[in-house]
């Protein structure tokens, strides 16, 4: 049984901060279908397209029937506990530094019989309810819940250790201009975020919550601007080594195609704020974050970016703006790369419209403050990659999965009314 | 042995006879800019962007990328600027003529008017009112609203509130007097815009921009110290960078005068 997790203690500058050494990483090109499944929260395994076996490990050729095909298939998260083990002297060095380690049999119930991280009130006979998890090296792995009494995944460390529970965490929000600010820091400290950094560009431009933030005792206002290298730098000067979860909300929203009246100026300053912004970023905090991975059990976790579901297609209704969150969405795909060597999540977040004044003219549904923030905490606690908001984020993702081509063809020529 | 004005000058500035005030704000990307309605494209601050500091990007030399538009800062507008001097010669800054980038300024002291009041608008009488003190405002010289507004913190700077800007600036009648009874080089001010900070909704919107350049004159906003300015004769140096085709630009502003 474990303690409720305590917060953090501070550090005690005689000690070397504890460095990251992570779980194996290496993965066969199929055995990523279950990456992709873990990535958006899905309990999803690989099915012979020939006969329907589900087969874990994924293989090269379904060992029923000697089909070469598989797709992943979502089925229901529910098996039987066969075996507990606990590891009290791992060989791996990630293991052995955060043993006890328990690891668990389970058959499941649509077939196969797999080796699964285990909360600790798992049982021998006992139902268990699965999940597909990033590990701390970004890698696919099943982790075993059980079912009777639902444990209490969040206290368990194993399970910590896979996802980003802003618990005790410090987060720095970067730009709280963003109408979602207030929604996620009251959702953050509920979630017990110990302190919420948020970012201000434009200190002298009014905003309208700004009062409202500054009433939380665990908040602090600073001053940042994702557009200058400068306003970045001292920022992470100051507050660098103090950040556990960043959340960067910098956005920049200009709709109309190309050749609507300013777009090139409009289009500059959305690259700039989104893509160059998460440049400079990731250029400061980014080294920071991937040095405190393994820093304590609240260490650095989680790098959390928004965009807009038009960064995975072309839309001429929103040429430039689309173009922006695409180079960015791009250039998070790197860091995400760069900052799995120290153990940090990135979680991309994409949502259609808001309910900014800017997409007044977007057809509904729309995608709430609310819910928005919602999303990034279920995905933080989920320890997801992949996060799609509201309906038409959703229909994105599936239409571009199902026939890219067409999707092109019908969400690029997609005019939005006035 | 007669002595030449460069001499006397020469002399002045090696003496410490003549005072050079800074006009200037810094140019940093925390200033506050003109704030549009965010559909139109907009002024945005400067950017610095470090191209090497003594590092592997340039090991003995420090430099940055500077990213402005010609309106940041304190900064100079020329009469191509606005519409109504679109079609005058030489009303860009690269076409100028020199003589107009050196020019003596008379000095109208707004402050307490403006403490008291962030939307006080500088009329006729008070021009009057102060011929009547420092004498007639002489042709082709400088006109600069002194209002303090520099010593504000950058929140009250820009007093931006939900209707718009709150900040002191000329009326239309006190502008076209200058221009038709005075013929001024220019108006400056301390505020971000020669106009007056609720001017779009003056009957005829932003006076100060639409009437100055039609009869291409210049302006100057964003300046600092007017304070210790003399009321009348401080030598305005304001030479804006030779942009091509350039309706203003940032640029440091200096005044020469007297030691007081």
């Amino acid at each position: 049984m474990f303690k409720p997790l305590e917060p953090p203690k501070n550090k005690d500058p005689l000690h070397r901060t504890r460095q990251l050494v992570l779980p194996p990483r290496a993965r066969s090109r199929q055995a990523h279908l279950f990456t992709q499944a873990a990535a958006e929260g899905r309990f999803a395994l690989p099915r012979c397209k020939t006969c329907g076996q589900f087969s874990v490990p994924a293989r090269d050729c379904c060992p029923n029937c000697l089909g070469g095909e598989y797709e992943l298939a979502d089925t229901a998260p529910s098996g039987t506990v066969l075996s507990v083990t606990e590891a009290d002297i791992p060989f791996l060095n990630y293991f052995r530094e955060r043993a006890p380690w328990r690891v668990v049999l389970v058959r499941l119930d649509c077939g196969p019989t797999v080796l699964a991280h285990g909360h600790y009130d798992c049982a021998i006979d006992g139902r268990a309810t699965m999940s597909l998890k990033l590990d701390k090296a970004g890698q696919a792995v099943f982790y075993a819940a059980p079912a009777e009494t639902g444990g209490d995944p969040l206290s368990d460390p194993q399970w910590r250790e896979m996802t980003a529970d802003p618990r005790h965490r410090r987060i720095l929000i970067t730009d709280g201009r963003n109408p979602v600010t207030p929604a996620l820091v009251r959702d953050l400290l509920q979630a017990g975020a110990r302190k919420i950094f948020v970012g201000l560009p434009d200190l002298w431009k009014p905003l309208a919550w700004e009062n409202e933030l500054r009433q939380h005792a665990a908040v602090q206002v600073v001053p940042l601007d994702v557009r200058s290298e400068r306003s970045v730098y001292e920022l992470v000067r100051a507050y660098g080594a103090k950040i556990e979860i960043l959340i960067n909300t910098a956005d920049h929203i200009r709709p109309g195609g190309y050749l609507a009246p300013g777009q090139l100026c409009h289009a500059a300053d959305a690259l700039d704020m989104l893509a160059m912004g998460l440049m400079r970023l990731a250029a400061s905090f980014g080294p920071v974050m991937a040095g405190r991975g393994a820093d304590g059990e609240a260490g650095a976790v989680a790098w959390v970016n928004l965009f807009s579901a038009y960064a995975q297609t072309p839309s001429a209704a929103l040429a430039g703006y689309a173009m922006a969150h695409a180079a960015a969405l791009n250039f998070s795909l790197s860091l995400r790369a760069e900052l799995a060597g120290g153990g940090i999540r990135v979680m991309n977040v994409f949502s259609g419209a808001s309910d900014s004044d800017w997409f007044q003219t977007m057809p509904q549904p729309r995608v709430t403050a609310r819910v928005l923030s919602r999303s990034i905490l279920d995905g933080l606690r989920g320890g997801l990659e992949d996060v799609h908001v509201g309906a038409v984020a959703e229909d994105i993702k599936e239409r571009l999965r199902a026939n890219p081509k067409a999707a092109e063809r019908e969400i690029s020529s997609t005019r939005f009314g006035g | 042995m007669t002595t030449s004005i460069q001499d006397i000058l020469a002399e002045a500035l090696t003496q410490g006879t003549l005072r050079i005030v800074d006009l200037t704000h810094t140019l940093s990307p925390d200033f506050p800019t003109l704030v549009l309605p965010p559909e139109f494209a907009q002024a945005t601050p400067v950017k610095i962007e470090q191209l090497s500091r003594y590092d592997a990007a340039g090991p003995a030399w420090y430099w940055n990328k500077l990213t402005f538009s010609e309106h940041t800062g304190t900064h100079f507008d020329a009469p191509a600027h606005w519409v109504t001097g679109r079609d005058l010669p030489l009303n860009t800054v690269d076409t100028m003529p020199l003589e107009n980038m050196i020019r003596p300024a008379c000095v109208i002291d707004c402050s307490s008017a403006c403490a008291a009041d962030a939307d006080y608008l500088l009329t006729v009488d008070v021009l009057k009112e102060w011929e009547d003190r420092h004498g007639k405002i002489p042709a082709g010289w400088w006109v600069l609203m002194r209002t303090d507004w520099y010593k504000k913190s950058s929140v009250d700077y820009a007093n931006l509130k939900a209707d718009g800007a709150h900040t002191p600036g000329p009326t239309q009648e006190a502008i076209q007097w200058l221009i038709e009874e005075r013929d001024i080089i220019g108006f400056g001010t301390e505020t971000i815009g020669t106009d007056a900070g609720q001017a779009g909704n003056f009957a005829l919107p932003f006076p100060a921009h639409s009437l100055l350049h039609g009869a291409g004159k210049y302006g100057l906003q964003c300046l600092t110290n007017l304070d210790k300015l003399p009321a009348r004769g401080a030598i305005i140096v304001s030479a804006p960078l030779k942009v091509l085709d350039g309706s203003g630009s940032p640029l440091r502003v200096l005044a020469l005068a007297d030691t007081e």
